[in-house]
C-alpha cells in the first residue's frame, strides 16, 4: 500500500526525539457505532460531492477542448456535459498555429535550470545551518523561513526596475534568476527538517575514519537525504511552472514567454475568445505537471505535510 | 567541487576542512542569491515608493506624495477593502470546507490515498490555467452553471451574469479562490488529525461526551498548532494573491474587483507610474506583519497550554 510507504518518510520529517505517532486509519475513531445506512449520508455522500466540485472544472476542460465549436455554442442540440463529435482540431490549432511549443520550452527550461540553482543552494545552505552550526546559525534559518512569507505580489515592481537595469528584460535569464528567491527558502527549510532526522553519529564515524567536511556531504549525508532532496526538487519544479506574475511582468515578446501567461495573453485574440484552443492550452500546460504529481504523490503529501508541521 | 580534487592538492583539502571558510562556501550561493534578489528589492521597493519613478526614467524623492495621492484615490480605498474581504471570506470557507473534508477523510473510506491524491489536483495545477478554466465556467452565455440552474433543474429564468455585476463577480472569484484552496488546507489538517491519539477519543466516549464536545475539546484544541501555520500560509497567500483576479476579471467590472497587487501591476508596469505602484505594494506589508504576528502568538499561547513541551 501507498499509504505504508509514505509514513516513514512523513516521521522522518519530524524531529528525532519523540516521533509523533500517526495512527493508521481502521484504529481511528476507535469504537465505530456508525450503521453504514448512517455512514453513507454522514461521510461518502459529501465526500462524493467534494470530489465531484474539486475536479469538475479539469472534466469542463478537458470535454470543452475536445468539441467542435458547433456543439461548444449550442447547449439546445447537444447535451453540454458530453461530446458527441471529438475532435483534435483545437489542439491541432494550437501546436501548429501558435508558438506553443515553444512556450512548453521556455517554460521547461526556466523551471528546470531555476529548480536545479535552488536545490543546489538550499543543500548547501541547509547542511550548514544544521550540520555546522555556526553562532547565530538558528536566527539564519529564521530568517529564511521568514524570506517565504514575503510574496511575490510586492518584490516584483523593484525587481522589474532591476531587471531592466540589469538588462536582463524579455529574456528568459531574468526568470531564471528571480525564482529562486521564493524556491530557496522552501527547499532550505525542507531539507534543514530532513537532515535533522540522518543520525549525526554517521557523520561522527566518518570524521573518526578522516573524511573531509565536503566527502562527509557528498558520500553520506546526500545519498541518505535523496527522498528529500526529490521532494525539494518536485516542488521546485511546480512553483516555477505555475509562476506567474514574474514571468507576466519581465517578459514581452511572445516567444519568450511561459504557458501560463502565453495562454492568458497570447491566445485571446481582441473580444474573440476561441474558448476550444484556450481550453486545450490550459490543458496541455496542466498535463507536464499533472504528470511529474501522479509520479510523486507521496513526496508532496508527506513534504508538505511534513513542511507545515517543522 | 568534489571531494577527490580536495584530496590531489593539498593546502585545497584543508581550506575545506576549515570549518568557517567551509560554512562561508556553503551559504554563499543561498545568501548572496536572496540578498540580491530578495532583500535589496524589498528595501529598493520602499525607497521606490518615496519616488516618481516612471519605466524608463528614474524617479526623483517626492516625500510622501504617492501615499497622499493614493489616500484621496476612491479606487485605491476599495481595493484595500475588497482585498481584506476577499482574504477574510475566502479564508473562513476554506477552513470551514477544508477541516469538514478532512474530517471525512480522517474516517475509515476506502481508497483513501488514491483519494488524497485526487484531492490535491487542484493545488498542483498552473492557478491560472485552471483560472481560465473558471473564466470559461462564469462565461455569461455559455456558463455551466446558468445552463444547469436555468436549463435543467428551472429555478432561474436567466442566465446568471457572472462577471458583470461587481457582487457577482466578486463571490464568483472567492468561491474560485475557495475552490483552489480546500485541498491544501484539508491535507494539512488531516496530516495534523492523524497525530491525535485515538485514546482521548475513547477516554471521552466513556466520559459520555457527545460528538460535538469531543471535536470541541479535543479535535479543535489538539490541531491548534497546524492550524495556525496553515492559517499565517493561507491568508499570506490570499492577501497577496494576484493570478486569479488578474486571469478572471483584471479588476473589473469597473475596477470593482482589484485586489492591491492587481492594481499596483496596473499603475506599475501598464501604467508606467512605478513609485505609485510601488506604494501600493508597500501598503500592503503592514496587514501582512499583523498576520505573521497573529499566528506567531497563536502558536506561543498553545505551547503555554500544553505547559511547553509540544515542539
Amino acid at each position: 500500500m501507498t499509504e505504508a510507504a509514505a509514513r516513514p518518510v512523513a516521521r522522518a520529517l519530524d524531529d528525532a526525539p519523540p516521533p509523533p505517532q500517526t495512527f493508521a486509519p481502521e484504529r481511528q475513531g476507535a469504537i465505530n457505532w456508525d450503521s453504514l445506512p448512517r455512514r453513507i449520508v454522514t461521510i461518502y455522500t459529501p465526500l462524493i460531492c467534494f470530489v465531484i466540485v474539486l475536479l469538475f472544472p479539469f472534466y469542463w476542460m478537458t470535454i470543452t477542448a475536445l468539441k467542435p465549436n458547433h456543439e461548444l455554442y449550442n447547449f439546445r442540440d447537444h447535451n453540454p456535459f458530453w461530446v458527441t463529435s471529438p475532435t483534435l482540431e483545437n489542439i491541432n490549432r494550437l501546436l501548429f498555429q501558435t508558438d506553443y511549443p515553444t512556450w512548453l520550452m521556455t517554460t521547461m527550461t526556466v523551471a528546470v535550470v531555476a529548480t536545479f540553482i535552488s536545490v543546489f543552494a538550499s543543500v548547501l545552505a541547509a547542511y550548514a545551518i544544521q550540520r555546522l552550526r555556526f553562532k547565530g546559525s538558528q536566527w539564519v534559518g529564521l530568517s529564511i523561513y521568514l524570506a517565504y512569507l514575503v510574496p511575490p505580489s510586492i518584490l516584483f515592481i523593484p525587481l522589474a526596475t532591476m531587471v531592466f537595469q540589469l538588462g536582463l528584460f524579455d529574456s528568459p535569464m531574468a526568470l531564471i534568476l528571480t525564482y529562486p528567491t521564493f524556491l530557496i527558502p522552501f527547499c532550505t527549510w525542507l531539507l534543514i527538517g530532513y537532515f535533522k532526522s540522518i543520525p549525526y553519529e554517521l557523520e561522527e564515524c566518518a570524521l573518526i575514519d578522516g573524511a573531509s567536511r565536503l566527502q562527509i556531504l557528498w558520500k553520506i549525508t546526500l545519498p541518505l537525504a535523496v527522498p528529500g532532496l526529490i521532494s525539494a526538487g518536485i516542488f521546485a519544479f511546480t512553483l516555477s511552472w505555475n509562476e506567474f506574475i514574474y514571468a507576466l511582468a519581465f517578459i514581452q515578446s511572445a516567444e519568450n514567454k511561459t504557458v501560463p501567461v502565453a495562454v492568458l495573453t497570447q491566445l485571446v485574440e481582441g473580444d474573440v475568445y476561441h474558448w476550444g484552443s484556450l481550453m486545450a492550452g490550459a490543458l496541455l500546460g496542466s498535463i507536464p505537471v499533472a504528470i511529474f504529481y501522479s509520479f510523486f504523490v507521496e513526496y508532496y503529501v508527506s513534504s508538505l505535510t511534513g513542511a507545515v508541521k517543522e | 567541487m568534489s571531494c577527490g580534487r580536495g584530496r590531489t592538492i593539498g593546502w585545497l583539502a584543508r581550506l575545506f576542512d576549515n570549518k568557517t571558510f567551509l560554512i562561508f562556501i556553503c551559504m554563499l550561493p543561498c545568501l548572496g542569491l536572496l540578498l540580491l534578489f530578495l532583500t535589496y528589492p524589498l528595501g529598493l521597493g520602499v525607497w521606490l515608493a518615496f519616488t516618481d519613478t516612471r519605466i524608463g526614467r528614474a524617479g526623483e524623492f517626492v516625500g510622501l506624495f504617492n501615499y497622499e495621492l493614493l489616500f484621496t484615490d476612491r479606487v485605491f480605498w476599495m481595493a484595500v477593502w475588497w482585498t481584506v474581504f476577499y482574504t477574510v471570506a475566502a479564508t473562513i470557507l476554506k477552513f470551514g470546507l477544508g477541516l469538514w473534508l478532512a474530517l471525512l477523510l480522517n474516517h475509515y473510506v476506502p481508497c483513501k490515498s488514491v483519494l488524497r491524491a485526487i484531492i490535491l489536483v487542484p493545488w498542483i495545477v498552473p492557478t491560472v490555467l485552471s483560472a481560465i478554466a473558471f473564466w470559461w465556467i462564469y462565461d455569461p452565455q455559455f456558463s455551466i452553471i446558468s445552463y444547469v440552474l436555468v436549463d435543467v433543474l428551472g429555478w432561474r429564468d436567466t442566465y446568471i451574469d457572472f462577471l458583470g455585476q461587481p457582487w457577482n463577480a466578486r463571490w464568483s472569484l472567492i468561491a474560485a479562490n475557495v475552490w483552489r484552496g480546500i485541498p491544501f488546507v484539508a491535507i494539512c489538517l488531516l496530516a495534523g488529525l492523524q497525530t491525535i491519539s485515538p485514546s482521548l477519543y475513547e477516554a471521552a466516549m466513556i466520559d459520555g461526551a457527545s460528538p460535538w464536545q469531543r471535536f470541541w475539546h479535543i479535535t479543535f484544541p489538539m490541531l491548534m498548532p497546524i492550524l495556525a501555520v496553515v492559517l499565517t500560509f493561507s491568508v499570506i497567500f490570499t492577501f497577496t494573491d494576484f493570478q486569479l483576479v488578474y486571469a478572471i476579471t483584471r479588476g473589473g467590472p469597473v475596477n470593482s474587483t482589484h485586489l492591491m497587487a492587481t492594481l499596483a501591476f496596473q499603475r506599475a508596469i501598464p501604467g508606467g507610474q512605478l513609485g505609485e505602484g510601488a506604494a501600493i505594494a508597500v501598503a500592503m506589508i503592514p496587514f501582512l506583519v499583523a498576520a505573521t504576528f497573529f499566528s506567531y502568538f497563536a502558536l506561543a499561547r498553545r505551547k503555554w497550554q500544553q505547559g511547553g513541551d509540544d515542539d
